[in-house]
């Protein structure tokens, strides 16, 4: 399923990037950078309330395939910028983190 | 294989900019055609290792050498030096101020992820002189 098909099943808002990238499957929720750095799973949908540029970098280099800010958590002018230009899908809820990841895990047909 | 050398000048305490030479060596390494296990490993011991000289070093400079057998990262600053390795490499030690914790960072895990995700790493610090960390990433 890809970030956009997520957002239509969920009714998330698509805040930046394409959301045509496949999401792999596996779900992490974390908002502390360097612990997301370590254990966020590549290809997959990263749940956090951290709307900022290094989100957009971390998302990069752990090469997670979505982000879902949660909790209404607004998208910074230059985070929106970079991760259009590198095409990093974010999408939005006002959902709780884990009501906004139990949510995801039920679209994309996790237990 | 010929070696390739990349150098990057990183400003203190300017978070715009940080990640974007662990962003561009990623790029460059996927581009080379390594594989995407060596890849991330790279991208997370260097992403760290940038964050740090940003926060902590007052910026710095980091020189990246490929071969055919690995990457090496040399990552140099001239702040304040680490008093106490051994305690800066805990997992959750952290000495961020509050105006970066808010922007999600102080966890205190970033030198141990730069120590899980590299093959070899040295940490060198002379207090008041400044820090230079070296990452070593096999390729096979
Ligand atoms: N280049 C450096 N110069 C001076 N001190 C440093 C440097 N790198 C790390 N330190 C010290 O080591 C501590 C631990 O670093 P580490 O990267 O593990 O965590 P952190 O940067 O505080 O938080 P995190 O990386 O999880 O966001 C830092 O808080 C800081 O006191
Ligand atoms: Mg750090």
């Amino acid at each position: 399923m890809t970030g956009k098909e997520l957002a239509a099943a969920c009714g998330f808002t698509l805040a930046c990037g394409s959301g045509e990238r496949e999401i792999g499957g596996e779900i992490y929720c974390c908002d502390l950078l360097s612990i997301v750095m370590g254990r966020a799973p590549a290809d997959g949908l990263w749940v956090t309330v951290m709307g900022n540029l290094n989100s957009i970098a971390v998302a990069v280099l752990t090469d997670s395939a979505c982000i879902l800010l949660a909790e209404g958590m607004g998208l910074d002018e230059d985070a929106k910028a970079r991760g259009d230009q590198q095409d990093v899908t974010v999408l939005k809820t006002p959902l709780p983190v884990y009501e906004a990841a139990r949510a995801a895990a039920k679209a994309l047909g996790l237990p | 294989m010929k070696g390739l050398h990349y150098h990057y000048q990183v400003p203190g305490d300017d978070f715009t900019r940080a990640g974007e030479a662990s962003g561009a060596i990623k790029a460059a390494l996927k581009k080379l055609g390594f594989s995407p296990q060596v890849v991330r490993k790279v991208a997370i011991a260097m992403y760290e290792g940038e964050i740090n000289l940003v926060i902590h070093g007052g910026g710095g400079e980091i020189d990246v050498d490929i071969d055919g057998e690995k990457v090496t990262m040399v990552l140099a600053d001239h702040g304040p030096g680490i008093p106490d390795i051994q305690k800066a490499m805990e997992e959750g030690w952290s000495t961020a101020p509050d105006n970066v914790r808010s922007l999600g960072f102080g966890a205190g895990m970033g030198l141990p992820n730069m120590k899980k995700y590299s093959d070899e790493m040295t940490v060198e610090s002379v207090v008041g002189e400044g820090t230079t960390v070296t990452m070593v990433v096999k390729l096979v």
